[in-house]
């Protein structure tokens, strides 16, 4: 029976959620340049540690989740790794984020998983309490990696119950992009984006006056809460308490924040009714000026023809400076018994890609090594080197167990009612909290148990 | 019927004195041959439905991550949750059921009379009926994922190509997808527009089946054309009826894509449908145990509404 109809027969699960992605969230991965330059070959100095790999030939599974413009760059620095080390091949498979994050666990669990992948900072409590990952603090030992080389913000978010389970590759932070167009016919200084309270408002009066709304109020995650949360931090508030028991974005803060997104959209510096990616359309349409929005996006406007944009630091509209990151981080995954050779080979491939990140950086991501980040390279990149000078300030969600669930049972919702008009910013944040609370707790017992 | 003689000893010899014409009598067939026919059926049926379902209920009894080694036994807590307004998923379970009632509610008259009356068009003889046979069924044709990606970009309330030309008109923006009852009435049309053709071609099969020469006899006797639909289509698709309702109201309780992409569950969750809790609760957050039980109590109350379904129908026959 139901073999018709709402047409679910006809296409998988995973089709569903892969397109949610790609329909929704994972636009925020697409766009692309051109290829990344080769790059002259680096040997792996030092014996031991971690840095080479004498063994027999190995095979390793490499799995992630980069299906925009930013694969390609994956692909090619696998590519390279695998010529120049004749004992390790490396097969590179991808899957959309939100069906990897399902698939892998299975995977693994039937002993089918890759060897290594890669993880999103706030995935891997999760996947650590789960098993799927294995912790990671001897590799780092082996490949000298410290919190000295890395920003000590993404060093510290591999790390859960004491034990570091991934090595930061990137930070992709949040940013303001803006239309240089737009703002010239507003009489705006296209050159001198706005990045104060005050300017930002002078700024958003004058396009008002040239009729141009602003900054579009997306009331999805993708991007209204990714900029409620930058808010609510630049407000001085938090999402969770410091253990995270409780919530604590519907927090004084947390009013102020979402109050002020709501404010855009009662005044008119916002249309109302935002659909997904409808301020990410309307910026290329020249109907949106400014948009908060990842710097993943870089590689997407780059091809636009006609659109003349800027990218720079969130403005600060609160009291102190904050933008929410995320990170792409390794992984290595849990196999019984793990192969100590695959181990090892993972190892150099983890370095290897690791020195290789200014390549990274050129798909639209923030290099998560230091020296790469202050590398000539990376400097004379064009809007990259603005993403990372937010990166003393960036954000990332805790990484507990279970915490990647919370968000859209709680204060997704609270946005998205409160930019809908529906609800008001103060209760929709204190219905969420409570009902965060309670996430919380069952995450505690959950994975506890 | 009992289509095994074979068990039947007194039915032996009477068989045996009917004449054999060539075929194999009943008799000589073992009473194990039915089951091995059906046995490919069965088979596909124990492993992919019976197997399951009991696997699923024996979930249900459990806080089930199948990654985590506790899987503690819950007995029927994860079912008393649902009634318990305290607990994590009662509130939104039951948020997303009254979401999956009203699309069945809305769409479900609508995805029975309109079929219906396309079918009686695309049944009187005019040129071109093939081709528009074709047109009514081909959205039938396109999979929830392109539907979905389409309406949303064309129902967009600010970038979308029917507000544009609505604003045209000189009609403000409408809120298509982001508010109520808007999101209803976009969901619900979209998936008439997608689905019509199916319901479509079933009643058209059936009106085929109907006898021409009583609509000559009704003609005769000076019925019109409102009575012969009454008196005559009507009670001639009483069987397609039944199965074009029952199957459209499983169809549209079922409903998760067009949701899922066009309005993702906004405003709020006023659009997340039962299943979409489902597959989140189970397969995001890996909550399998509770996702197992809110599964069966929304198989219950449509096994419940099937029944009744079929209840009506029978009644009538009477």
């Amino acid at each position: 029976m139901g073999e018709r109809g709402s047409g679910l027969h006809r296409l998988t699960r995973q089709q569903f959620l892969a397109l949610g992605a790609s329909a929704g969230a994972g636009l925020a991965l697409a766009g692309c340049g051109g290829g990344p330059q080769s790059n002259p070959a680096v040997q792996d100095v030092g014996g031991g540690g971690g840095k080479t790999y004498d063994g027999p030939k190995v095979d390793l599974a490499f799995w992630n989740g980069f299906t925009g413009g930013d694969g390609p760059y994956m692909r090619q620095l696998v590519e390279e790794f695998t010529s120049q080390h004749k004992n390790i091949n490396v097969t590179m498979n991808t899957v959309e984020w939100i069906d990897y994050y399902q698939k892998v666990p299975s995977a693994v669990r039937a002993g089918k998983g890759p060897d290594v992948g890669i993880m999103h900072a706030d995935q891997l409590g999760t996947n650590a309490a789960r098993g799927v990952v294995v912790p990671l603090d001897d590799v780092a030992n082996a490949l000298g990696f410290d919190e000295s080389q890395f920003a000590p913000v993404v060093w510290q978010a591999g790390i859960y119950n004491g034990k570091r389970y991934g090595i930061p590759l990137d930070i992709h932070p949040l940013g303001f992009y803006y239309n240089k167009g737009l703002m010239e016919q507003a009489g705006l200084d296209p050159n001198s984006p706005p990045q104060t309270k005050d300017d930002y408002m002078a700024a958003l009066d004058e396009l008002k006056a040239n009729g141009v709304k602003g900054h579009w109020v997306s009331p999805f995650a993708f991007t209204g809460t990714l900029s409620f949360e930058s808010l609510l931090w630049q407000f001085g508030g938090d999402i969770y308490n410091e253990d995270v028991t409780k919530a604590t974005f519907n927090s004084d803060a947390g009013v102020e924040a979402l109050s002020w997104m709501v404010d855009l959209v009662k005044e008119g510096y916002s249309p109302k009714d935002v659909a997904q990616d409808a301020e990410f359309i309307a910026f290329q349409n020249q109907d949106n000026a400014f948009m908060w929005n990842g710097i993943w996006h870089i590689n997407t406007f780059k091809e636009v023809k006609d659109l003349n944009w800027g990218a720079t630091q969130l403005p600060q509209i609160g009291s102190e400076k904050a933008a929410w990151a995320g990170s792409h981080n390794f992984v290595i995954m849990q196999k019984r018994p793990l192969d100590t050779n695959k181990v090892q080979a993972s190892k150099v491939f983890i370095n290897w890609i690791s020195q290789q990140s200014i390549e990274w950086a050129k798909a639209g991501q923030v290099p998560a090594r230091k020296n790469v980040r202050e590398s000539q390279a990376f400097q004379s990149l064009q809007w990259q080197p603005k993403f990372a000078e937010e990166i003393p300030y960036v954000h990332f969600i805790p990484p507990e167990p279970g915490i990647a669930d919370v968000q859209p049972e709680t204060f997704d919702l609270a946005v998205n009612q409160a930019v809908l008009l529906k609800q008001d910013p103060k209760p929709a944040l204190d219905e969420a909290a409570a009902r965060a609370d309670k996430l919380l707790q069952a995450n505690r017992e959950k994975y506890q148990a | 019927m009992t289509t095994q003689t074979g068990a039947r000893p007194d039915a032996r010899p009477s068989a045996a004195k009917a004449p054999s014409g060539g075929r194999r009598k009943p008799t000589d067939a073992s009473p194990l041959t039915p089951y091995i026919f059906m046995a490919p059926y069965l088979l596909l049926f124990l492993l992919f439905i019976v197997i399951p379902a009991v696997y699923g209920f024996w979930i249900s009894l459990h806080n089930w991550d199948y990654l985590l080694p506790g899987k503690p036994f819950v007995g029927l807590e994860n079912y008393l949750d649902l009634f318990r307004a305290e607990s994590t998923i009662s509130g939104p379970f039951w948020e997303s059921m009254e979401a999956t009632g009203k699309f069945t509610l809305y769409s479900v008259p609508l995805l029975v009379v309109i079929p219906l009356l396309v079918a009686l068009m695309l049944n009187e003889k005019f040129p071109g009926r093939s081709f528009f046979r074709a047109v009514y069924f081909a959205p039938y044709v396109l999979g929830v994922a392109v539907i979905g990606v389409l309406w949303r970009y064309l129902l967009d309330p600010n970038v979308g190509l029917v507000n544009y030309y609505l604003g045209l008109l000189g009609i403000g923006n409408i809120p298509w997808i982001t508010a109520l009852p808007w999101a209803w009435i976009s969901l619900v049309g979209v998936t008439v527009w997608w689905t019509l053709g199916f319901n479509a071609v079933i009643y058209l099969a059936g009106l085929q089946d109907i006898d021409p020469e009583l609509y000559n006899a009704a003609k005769v006797d000076g019925a019109n054309r409102w009575q012969r639909f009454l008196y005559i289509t009507l009670p001639g698709l009483r069987p397609v009826l039944l199965f074009v309702i029952t199957v459209t109201i499983l169809a549209s309780a079922n409903m998760f894509g067009q949701a899922y992409i066009i309005t993702q569950g906004a405003p709020g969750n006023e659009t997340r449908t039962a299943i979409m809790y489902i597959a989140e609760e189970g397969l995001r957050q890996f909550n399998m145990g509770a996702a197992a039980a809110m599964s069966y109590v929304l198989a219950l109350a449509l096994l419940l509404i099937s029944i009744a379904n079929f209840a009506v129908f029978r009644y009538k026959e009477d």
